[in-house]
């Protein structure tokens, strides 16, 4: 169990966001997050992140309590928006987050090359970040997070924006860095992604209306499609 | 139709943003407010002293000039003029009156010796016809432009200015790109955050205002009578000053055009204050806003050096209240942070 979340709740201006979440992760499995966008998501990411701070409850993530530094070195996060330097360039910007998780030298040459590689951004490498399609964005951040070889990688919505080929790719690309132990979350508001999934929770206003593997949670409601388990789960809470 | 439809949009769009519909009324109105107090103050009264020898008569009509007249002995006046406590020392010699200028202030020197030669004009024949005036100047000289005076205040106004905007802007700019809270999702501390950008812009703050001064001194020819490495110092600091200042309010700033609304409210005050305009004419509860202005301290500083040509021991408060100033802001720069990562 690499991620736990133990009744979590989050306030934001006593407007409750998050209302009592629990949860645990594998490790090695991509864990879903499906839920419509305003569903809480991102707010369940950043806690375990260790961006922000649940207002209640408790969150430990490879057996520390979030949040935590030491931990969040060990944590590759994807943010919903391409938080890059648009001035500077692909290289630029993945010698910047490398340098801020502690590699330096040839190894940081080497994990550069590496991630470059990975998203198929090699050629583009010394280009302008604004310069960037949107996908290419996507994949360079990917590639930032990938820096430091996280056991932990979480995203938020990595695929938002990103053409079905590309979609393909990355989801390929998640596949082979779980199979070398990387537990991932991952969050998603499209049905097809969820089925990807090694498990999935279901989030709708704050609250958390299922967990299970994808058949799993089907077959509980003998819906054929996901959508359809979706709006059964969300039908009993309300 | 559609027409209106875009006017009622923008309308409701200003009602929304309720700080800048604010700041559009009341923005103008503060500066005003200030112009106000600021130009609207009692005509300078110069301070005047005289030592024995000058005849009575003279000492009168100085008094009846709006002059504060107090009479003193030469040394005493002497420490009193560079401390700039009074404007000016008036000596009788036979039938020469010697003036000595305290000369920072243009404008001061011209009112002194104006009302000099009003009062002189008063005075009874044969003194009258056989009077000679002579004028020494302490700092500065009769040749000094205005420009000269208002010029070491214009260098720190025009670096503070760019630096608190530029700065405040970028990060900004982190903020609403995302790159800020992609940092915080690192295992980076909140001070590491604000003292990298405190490095990174100093770096380039240092080459910012050593070429200002430089262009200010050597291309402008600017009055210079102290050293270089001071000015460079304080124009530094200043820089640091701002930088912390722009960085630290930018957190509370939702776009460009908010971090733009600052500077009617936090850098124009200040030029009020830095001794662009005689601080003497001032209510005394005015005047002491100035204590809490950065540039009130770096045009001090910056004057002491350019003008009167002094060292260390005269821009040692100055430097360390921008010190502190500079202190203070990285430290509550730290807390503010705290508003996106607890940690």
């Amino acid at each position: 169990m690499v991620i736990q979340l133990q009744h979590v709740y989050k306030q934001f201006h006593k407007k409750e966001v998050i209302h009592d979440v629990s949860l645990t992760v594998n490790k090695g499995e991509i864990f879903g997050m499906l839920g419509p966008s305003g569903a809480g998501k991102t707010t369940v990411v950043k806690m375990i992140a260790g961006i922000d701070m649940a207002t209640k409850g408790e969150i430990h993530v490879l057996g520390a309590r979030m949040p935590n530094l030491q931990t969040m070195a060990r944590i590759g996060f994807m943010a919903q928006s391409d938080a890059l330097y648009g001035e500077l360039t692909a290289l630029e910007n993945l010698h910047f987050f490398a340098s801020i998780y502690g590699l330096k030298g040839k190894k940081r040459k080497e994990r550069i090359e590496e991630v470059l590689e990975l998203v198929n951004l090699t050629d583009d490498m010394k280009k302008a970040v604004h310069q960037f399609s949107g996908g290419m964005k996507r994949r360079l951040s990917l590639a930032a997070a990938l820096l430091h070889e996280p056991e932990v990688l979480i995203l938020d919505e990595p695929t938002v924006g990103i053409d079905p080929l590309l979609r393909q790719a990355i989801w390929e690309e998640l596949e082979r860095i779980r199979q070398k132990g990387t537990t991932i979350v991952v969050t998603t508001h499209v049905m097809d992604e969820a089925e990807k999934c090694m498990r999935l929770a279901m989030i709708r206003d704050g609250r958390l209306i299922a967990v299970g593997s994808p058949d799993e949670l089907k077959k509980q409601t003998g819906a054929l499609t996901i959508e359809q388990a979706f709006l059964h789960f969300g039908g009993m809470q309300s | 139709m559609r027409i209106q439809a875009i006017v009622v949009r923008i309308i409701r769009q200003f009602f929304r943003d309720k700080r800048t519909l604010a700041l559009m009324i009341i923005a103008p109105m503060f500066v005003l407010f200030l112009m106000d107090l600021v130009f609207n103050g009692e005509t300078y009264e110069p301070q005047i002293a005289i030592d024995s020898n000058v005849p009575q008569q003279l000492a009168d009509a100085l008094q009846e000039t709006d002059a504060h007249v107090t009479t003193m002995t030469k040394k005493k006046a002497m420490d009193k003029l560079d401390e700039q406590q009074i404007d000016a020392f008036i000596e009788m010699d036979k039938t020469t009156l010697r003036i000595t200028l305290e000369g920072s202030d243009p404008s001061v020197s011209k009112q002194v010796l104006m009302t000099v030669q009003k009062a002189a004009q008063t005075l009874m024949p044969p003194m009258k016809q056989t009077l000679t005036i002579d004028t020494v100047y302490m700092y500065g000289s009769e040749h000094m432009a205005l420009f000269d005076n208002f010029g070491p205040v214009l260098i720190g106004f025009f670096i503070f200015f760019f630096v608190f905007l530029i700065a405040g802007v970028s990060f900004l700019r982190e903020r609403t790109s995302g790159t800020l809270e992609r940092l915080l999702a690192t295992p980076l501390k909140r001070w590491e955050i604000v003292i990298g950008y405190v490095i990174g812009f100093g770096i380039f703050t240092t080459i910012q205002a050593s070429l200002i001064s430089s262009f200010a001194i050597y291309v402008l020819d600017m009055m210079m009578e102290g050293s270089f490495g001071y000015v460079l110092l304080v124009t530094f600091l200043l820089a640091m000053t701002a930088l912390t200042l722009g960085t630290l309010l930018s957190t509370f700033a939702n776009n460009e055009l908010q971090m733009i609304q600052f500077i009617p409210l936090v850098v124009v005050p200040q030029v009020f204050f830095s001794g662009l305009f005689n601080l003497d004419t001032m209510e005394p509860w005015l005047r002491s806003i100035g204590v809490a202005m950065p540039l009130y301290y770096g045009a001090d500083a910056l004057r002491e050096i350019m003008i009167r040509g002094k060292g260390w021991e005269a821009i040692s408060f100055d430097v360390s209240v921008l010190v502190g100033f500079s202190l203070l802001f990285m430290i509550l720069n730290v807390l503010a942070l705290k508003k996106y990562r607890k940690l």
